[in-house]
């Protein structure tokens, strides 16, 4: 069948538009990789959503997202996009499972946690170093805990992370938080919480599991090893340094701008029916808030692009 | 799928002769979750030739840490009760996993 409407990832951005789409009486179909939320569903706390309820999580905002768009009428699937061909009337997007067809294709892939690029990082991924707060923060009760970054998500997971850790020590390479003021008040009155400012992590060691790592002093230039309490054996280095688009299917088939997608007002990309919503395109808030929106803009304007260009 | 504590993670994996993948997941690790019914349904393609388990960490934290898993999703490749292969946070796709079975099935 040809859909009226495929969306590709089902975040907060996806799944909107999947509402919207279904709601407008457009066959719909939201394509997620692995699990419905995108980068909400490993957030302990949404405390910025309008509406959202005290103790709202990621996973129960997600969850209530995902029940409304399938209330609607949204088919959901679950597989991986190969290889697209966006450029004809009728875009065909090659899953690993199968192959879709679609009048309108609604981009939201959102974004992917930055790695630090430094020697080890990789080998001790899994084994110390972390990119999810709420997957691997279990595991370090009682541990000590580095948070890499100076942004909302940095100082929001380290906080989170003090419920396990006996010590969260937030590594940011300025001498000053980035994060919100209300998030950097909090954190400042948590006693389990510590700072070193201007300072990256060069260099990430350990046989099997984190041993240790070398901390560099930008200002300085001074570089020092900082070692596992011995009777810990290891310790936890989580990393908030921003996010990289997901838009490796699209490259050189849309425009992007720092591997992000232009789109106008309407959430149009330079291909006639295709659009992207949400983290992965360019713009200048990136929170649930502005990915809802841009799900709904291009569900109504995929609607309106299908009026124009097909025949009933 | 066999599920894993304390008490048997030695008799059902490192005791265990042939091949075991043990699902290292978490209540609260959603991308865990996520991958949980795919290995259900690889378990009733592969399960006669490898043996499907799984460990919730927050119940044996000290056997994953022992295990050298410090973080999820980990699925692993037990051989005669060595750990020889496995996928690791991001990696840990439907498509690696799948992969990873048929390589060891």
């Amino acid at each position: 069948m040809i859909y009226d409407v495929v969306i590709i990832g089902a975040g907060p951005a996806g799944l909107s538009a999947g509402l919207y789409a279904a709601r407008a009486r457009m066959s719909t179909l939201i394509i997620e990789k692995e699990a419905a939320g995108g980068q909400i569903a490993t957030t302990d706390e949404v405390a910025n959503y309008p509406g959202s309820v005290e103790d709202a999580t990621g996973p129960s905002l997600v969850a209530r997202m995902v029940e409304q768009a399938e209330g609607f009428g949204a088919k959901r699937v679950s597989d991986t996009i190969e290889s697209v061909d966006v450029t004809g009337k009728i875009k065909i997007l090659k899953g690993e499972k199968e192959e879709y067809q679609a009048k309108t294709v609604i981009v939201a892939t959102g974004a992917v946690p930055k790695h630090i690029g430094c020697p080890g990082e990789k080998e001790l991924t899994g084994r110390g170093v972390s990119y999810c707060a709420t997957c691997d923060g279990a595991f370090f009760e009682d541990l000590e805990v580095f948070v890499v970054g100076g942004g909302d998500s940095a100082v929001e997971e380290a906080m989170y992370l003090t419920k396990f850790a006996r010590k969260v020590t937030i590594v940011h390479r300025r001498d000053q938080l980035r994060a919100a003021k209300s998030i950097q008040e909090k954190a400042f009155k948590n006693e389990k919480i510590e700072y070193l400012w201007d300072s990256v992590i060069t260099e990430l060691k350990g046989d099997g599991l984190l041993e240790s790592m070398v901390v560099k002093n930008v200002k300085t230039g001074e570089e020092k090893e900082v070692f596992a309490d011995e009777d810990d054996g290891t310790f936890g280095v989580f990393v908030f340094i921003g996010y990289d688009p997901a838009n490796k299917l699209f490259e050189g088939l849309v425009q992007m701008e720092n591997g992000y997608i232009v789109t106008d007002d309407n959430m149009a990309t330079n291909i006639p029916g295709v659009f992207a919503a949400g983290d992965n395109r360019v713009k200048s808030l990136r929170q649930v808030v502005t990915a809802t929106a841009d799900g709904a803009i291009a569900a109504t304007q995929a609607e309106k692009y299908i009026e124009n260009n097909f025949e009933e | 799928m066999i599920e894993l504590n304390k008490e048997n993670f030695e008799q059902e994996v490192l005791n265990a002769e042939g091949t075991v993948l043990v699902d290292f997941w978490s209540p609260s690790c959603e991308p865990c979750k996520a991958l949980m019914p795919h290995v259900h349904e690889l378990e009733e393609g592969f399960g006669d030739k490898i043996k499907f388990t799984s460990l919730d960490i927050t119940k044996a934290r000290r056997v994953a840490i022992g295990q050298k898993v410090l973080g999820l999703p980990v699925i692993a490749i037990y051989q005669n009760g060595e750990r020889v292969d496995g996928v690791v946070g991001d990696e840990a796709t439907t498509k690696s996993v799948k992969e990873l079975v048929e390589k060891y099935s």
